[in-house]
């Protein structure tokens, strides 16, 4: 699965942040941006995986829609004109991100991902030093059973990348989302207990992929947890260059 | 002969925190002296001062708010302070003393005066161990401090590295507002 969508190769002119640029046919707005040196934040868009649009963070202005739209999910059209930045949406980034922290339990001072996580580096790129939505505290389990890895439901944000690259990169699809709003929660199988999938290949992609420290390898402590993404991009060049 | 300018008046203060912000702050070694110059100290820890001062100019708060007693000394420290920083991840969100929220109180004071004794009460003896004389009751949740008073400043990090403090000490002292975030992070 590619991140644009394929149209033929004709290709259009627009601006974004009052920058001409130009593209083929079918790109997204996110694709061209980060092309041209402009960058969106997110968090669940993932080079190499299909296009979720969930974490909302990418949101831009388009000149003529009063509705914010997902950079990551909105192809480009002919004459477009973008904002990227503006007061209005800083504010919603913020807010996003502060919901995410006040949703489920992210004590970063204990996480073993602290000083490598998406989330926590997010906050501070928006200028984040507290969070003004009251926490929720829920009650979450962590998920010890397999022998390798480790699923902290705790440091979640449902952002996808991990069901998405177990589906579409390894193929396998052991993983899943259950629920809706705040009761939704990654399961394994048929919301079984991670050790006891049948379907699960261990190959760990989804705990590289992962921005947060809800999956991890097993026996890290604080701020061990390190993730390699680098093999995305390689697999999805292999997987495009067969004929 | 003219009346040297007052040094503005500083108070820090420990809620629900491990210490870990106010050894940062002494990490300020020789900067310590140069603060002393600079300002009054008039209540903290490391003040013999035991009473919160009627009126301070700026005022450091480590820690979550977990007891009643928290509660107490926030509105005492808002009311007679012109300025409140949160000092630290515990008064910014809550941090470690907030992993307690996902029990309730019940389930917390089994677990830590019943289950975890080494010798354990018997339920007649139940309701003698838990501490109920001479400790402030605890709050159903601990807070960040800004979920029960207003806080006009944030430093985050466990604990925040004594050259944020530092910053954030000198930026406040010159007039201007830190960008607290340019030094210090969550966890950090």
């Amino acid at each position: 699965m590619t991140t644009s969508i394929d149209v033929g190769s004709e290709s259009l002119t627009l601006r974004i942040d009052d920058k001409d640029v130009s593209c083929r046919k079918g790109d997204t707005v996110l694709q061209v941006a980060r092309e041209n040196g402009i960058d969106i934040p997110t968090l669940c868009y993932m080079e190499g995986l299909s296009i979720w649009g969930g974490c909302r963070l990418c949101m831009v202005e388009i000149a003529g829609s009063p509705k914010l739209q997902a950079a990551c999910a909105t192809v480009c059209t002919e004459g477009m004109n973008i904002s990227t930045h503006s007061p209005r949406l800083e504010n919603y980034r913020r807010m996003i991100v502060e919901l995410l922290l006040a949703e489920r339990n992210h004590v970063c001072s204990v996480c073993v991902s602290n000083g490598h996580c998406e989330l926590q580096a997010m906050a501070v790129k928006l200028g984040i030093d507290h969070v003004r939505f009251p926490y929720r505290f829920p009650h979450l389990e962590v998920d010890n059973s397999h022998d390798r890895m480790r699923m902290d439901h705790n440091r979640c944000i449902l952002c996808s990348r991990c069901v998405r690259v177990c589906a579409e990169v390894e193929g396998a699809h052991t993983k899943d989302i259950k629920g809706r709003g705040v009761l939704a929660a990654i399961i394994h199988d048929l919301d079984q207990n991670w050790g006891e999938s049948e379907t699960c290949t261990s190959c760990g992609k989804c705990v590289n992929i992962c921005p947060t420290g809800a999956l991890t390898h097993r026996g890290t402590a604080v701020g061990e947890m390190t993730k390699k993404t680098t093999f995305l991009p390689y697999l999805t060049l292999m997987r495009e260059a067969q004929p | 002969m003219t009346t040297p300018t007052p040094k503005p008046t500083v108070a820090t203060v420990w809620l629900d925190g491990c210490s870990g912000c106010h050894m940062s702050l002494m990490d300020l070694d020789e900067r310590l002296i140069t603060l002393a110059g600079l300002v009054e100290v008039l209540h903290s820890p490391v003040v013999d001062q035991k009473q919160f001062p009627q009126q301070v100019d700026l005022t450091l708060v480590e820690g979550a708010v977990s007891s009643e007693e928290d509660l107490h000394k926030a509105l005492i420290i808002r009311a007679r302070s012109k300025l409140v920083v949160a000092l630290g991840d515990c008064a910014v969100t809550g941090n470690v003393p907030a992993m307690r929220n996902y029990f309730d109180r019940t389930e917390l004071f089994a677990r830590a005066y019943v289950e975890n004794a080494q010798e354990p009460p018997t339920p007649e003896e139940r309701q003698v161990v838990l501490p109920v004389v001479g400790v402030p009751p605890l709050r159903p949740h601990a807070t960040a401090l800004h979920e029960v008073i207003k806080v006009d400043m944030f430093l985050p990090g466990c604990p925040p590295p004594a050259d944020a403090i530092w910053y954030v000490l000198t930026e406040i002292l010159a007039g201007r507002t830190p960008a607290t975030t340019t030094v210090s992070r969550f966890g950090k």
